[in-house]
């Protein structure tokens, strides 16, 4: 995995439905200020910038890359942009990580955005060329499908999407950061709301939010103030359409999963991981990638949530911050996960924080379930 | 400036007009403290006039109303920018009234200024207005020395529209162009892998699994099994009629699912294993495109068993 790796500095915005007070590049100097301020450095001090987002369409800002260059302080030093769907935020931190790991620097900045309010993601991810039929399903009518196929496999009864959905906003409530907040968030509120793509309904979908998430990376000799030491780092893709893709549970994850498992040493991780900031968008996607990711045997997923398992009091907390289904700065939210990860493992996670927490997943995934990047962090180095 | 209302006959027959104007208006003499405030206004400034206690008060008096003191002779430059403290929307202006549009009265503090004074705030509609609103004024072409300099106070710049809008010229390429072609015949054509053994539709020229050249062309039936879906209850301009079921279809033949709508049956029955057939559209007004297909109907035949595991079940 090359050089050592370090996260020293987290910095985020309260996410929210329309950030109207600030620009872009307002928006992500809040966050990256703070990063840096978490870190105890300036601009001054970071050697390269790697910015995440997802489709320009988004803003219909195109590369918006060059246009916040100077905003994050990258007046003369190398500036990237990556972009790989939902699942930017998390390949962003990877990228970044990997210019230290490889040597290259000693101090990047990572900064993903997004903000939604500046359209509409639905239009945004539903521009159909001609020649087709338009169905205009936007991502939720997308994955509804094959939330579907994993109810009728695992034969999961249906309230498991309830329970996810009121255990992140619940956690939500802890986490200061947090777009949605609905205090008395119960079952039934969650039940009693309408199907939108059935068999999601509104309140098992995630928010469309403004926000950005920076961290701040570091080698081994750089490190300041208190680290998230990088133990694994890992990304896959596979096509969308083949013949004979498993949808429900993406063989990219598992391979994804089982990389940066052995990058870290991790032979169970249900047992090994303390806590972990994972991708769900929508609430059923909880118990499918409890199975994608090996914390629960094909078609079992959902019985730990429904143990509770996954709570902030279980045995393997899953999204204490409150998730994508809290705060959904799309090219953010996957950086959000891994930030969360660091934040736990250097309890710094405040009133959400996971009591003794050593190593932390973060993970992400988008398109069509095609692109994931994981990492594992701990506060023991490597 | 709005137009007097229109004088209507008397309603009633003992019922009549009565008006009383000063000819010319009434006279006023201002007075040193109003009179700077006006002259400034003439210049397009605004001035407040400072007390005894250090407070600026805009408008300005002669005295200050918390104490009854005299103000100092000290006259300072506030604003333009103001921030809004409370409002009141206005929805059918009167004659009188400095718009002739809805419009808010709002008490504005300007920048600088310990008091608020009250003006108008044109802001196109009460949702834009709230406590802490920042505004500016809009000065009239020509100034007299009144309050009326200004026509009305308008929120400050907080967001422009970008119109971004690209426009392409999009030609299929070879292999969606020979589809194409076939659906115009009502027929779905597919391309099958030789190495793979797995046939794709649409037709494609290259295999996404081994990317080797597709060289077979194979015509699959349109008939097919709905391996999952959704039912969409969200509405949209571009979408079919909501609810619609957004379908992924094993067509008999193909190794991969295609997406499309269901129709032909209420959304809530549709089932995971149905049979369906493609509603084609008659020949005389196909285009050559997927909008050939109408969408997919129940064949009648007994459900699929999903459970032994479908090629590309679940896709």
């Amino acid at each position: 995995m090359g050089e050592r790796c370090a996260v020293i500095g987290v910095g985020q915005t309260r996410y929210t439905t329309k950030r109207l007070d600030v620009s872009i590049a307002g928006l992500v100097r809040e966050a990256a200020q703070r990063a840096l301020d978490d870190a105890g450095l300036t601009f001054a001090d970071i050697d390269a910038v790697v910015v995440g987002k997802a489709p320009d369409l988004f803003e219909g800002v195109m590369m918006p890359e060059a246009y916040l260059a100077d905003a994050l302080g990258g007046a003369g030093k190398p500036v990237m942009r990556v972009h790989t769907a939902g699942s930017v935020g998390g390949s962003t931190a990877l990228v970044g990580a990997s210019l230290i790991q490889g040597g290259v620097h000693d101090r990047v900045l990572v900064v993903a955005f997004e903000k939604q309010s500046e359209s509409n993601a639905t239009w945004a991810l539903s521009t159909h060329l001609p020649f087709g039929a338009s169905l205009v399903v936007g991502a939720g009518g997308y994955f509804a499908p094959h939330i579907r196929e994993y109810m009728r496999r695992s034969g999961a009864p249906d309230h498991i999407g309830a329970l996810v959905a009121v255990k992140d906003r619940r956690n939500a409530l802890k986490n200061p950061y947090a777009h949605l907040r609905i205090p008395g968030i119960d079952r039934a509120m969650v039940e009693s709301t309408p199907m939108l793509w059935e068999p999601i309904r509104y309140l098992e979908t995630c928010p469309s939010s403004d926000g950005a998430c920076a961290i701040v990376l570091a080698s081994e000799k750089a490190v300041t103030g208190t680290p998230a030491w990088i133990h694994g780092a890992a990304m896959r893709s596979e096509p969308l359409a083949r013949a004979g893709r498993e949808t429900v549970s993406p063989q990219a994850g598992k391979d994804c999963a089982a990389d940066v498992y052995r990058q870290a040493g991790i032979s169970d991780p249900r047992r090994d991981i303390d806590v972990a900031e994972v991708y769900v968008p929508f609430s059923w996607y909880e118990p499918m990638w409890l199975e994608n990711l090996g914390f629960a045997p094909e078609n079992e997923g959902w019985k730990l949530t429904e143990a509770g398992s996954t709570a902030l009091d279980g045995d393997i907390p899953w999204n204490p911050s409150g998730g994508v289904l809290s705060s959904n700065p799309i090219g953010a939210s996957g950086l959000i996960r891994f930030a969360e990860a660091a934040l736990q493992v250097r309890g710094m996670a405040g009133e959400h924080q996971v009591e003794g927490a050593a190593t932390a997943l973060g993970h992400a995934y988008g398109g069509g379930a095609q692109f994931f990047a994981m990492w594992i962090v701990s506060n023991r180095k490597p | 400036m709005p137009s007097d209302p229109p004088s209507h006959p008397p309603s009633h027959p003992l019922e009549a007009r009565h008006v009383l104007e000063f000819p010319g208006g009434y006279t006023r003499s201002t007075g040193p403290v109003i009179g700077r405030f006006l002259t400034e206004l003439r210049d397009r400034r605004i001035v407040g006039v400072r007390t005894a206690g250090a407070r600026v008060l805009v408008p300005p008096l002669e005295y200050d109303p918390d104490t009854g003191e005299a103000v100092t002779g000290e006259y300072v430059e506030v604003g333009p920018a103001g921030t809004v403290q409370a409002w009141a929307w206005v929805s059918a202006p009167r004659p009188a009234h400095p718009l002739d549009r809805p419009f808010a009265w709002a008490t504005i503090r300007l920048d600088g200024a310990d008091t608020a004074l009250v003006h108008a705030v044109d802001a196109g509609g009460p949702k834009a207005m709230r406590p802490g609103m920042r505004v500016r004024p809009r000065w009239r072409d020509r100034t007299s020395g009144t309050i009326t300099d200004i026509e009305c106070f308008v929120p400050e710049v907080t967001m422009i529209t970008a119109p971004i809008r690209t426009e392409y010229r999009v030609r299929p390429g070879a292999a969606l162009t020979r589809f194409l072609e076939r659906i115009g015949d009502g027929v779905l054509l597919g391309g099958r892998c030789a190495g793979c053994d797995q046939v794709y539709v649409p037709y494609r020229t290259s295999c996404p699994a081994c990317g080797a050249l597709i060289e077979e062309e194979r015509e699959v039936a349109d008939t097919g099994t709905v391996t999952t879906f959704a039912i969409n209850n969200l509405p949209d301009p571009r979408a079919p009629e909501v609810p619609f079921v957004s379908a992924y279809i094993l067509l008999d033949g193909a190794d991969i699912p295609m997406i499309a709508l269901v129709g032909g049956i209420p959304a809530h029955e549709v089932r995971q294993g149905m049979r369906v057939r493609a509603v084609w559209v008659p020949p005389e007004e196909r285009t050559m495109s997927m909008a050939d297909i109408r969408w997919f109907a129940p064949t009648g035949e007994p459900d699929a068993d999903l459970s032994a595991g479908t090629p590309g079940g679940g896709a």
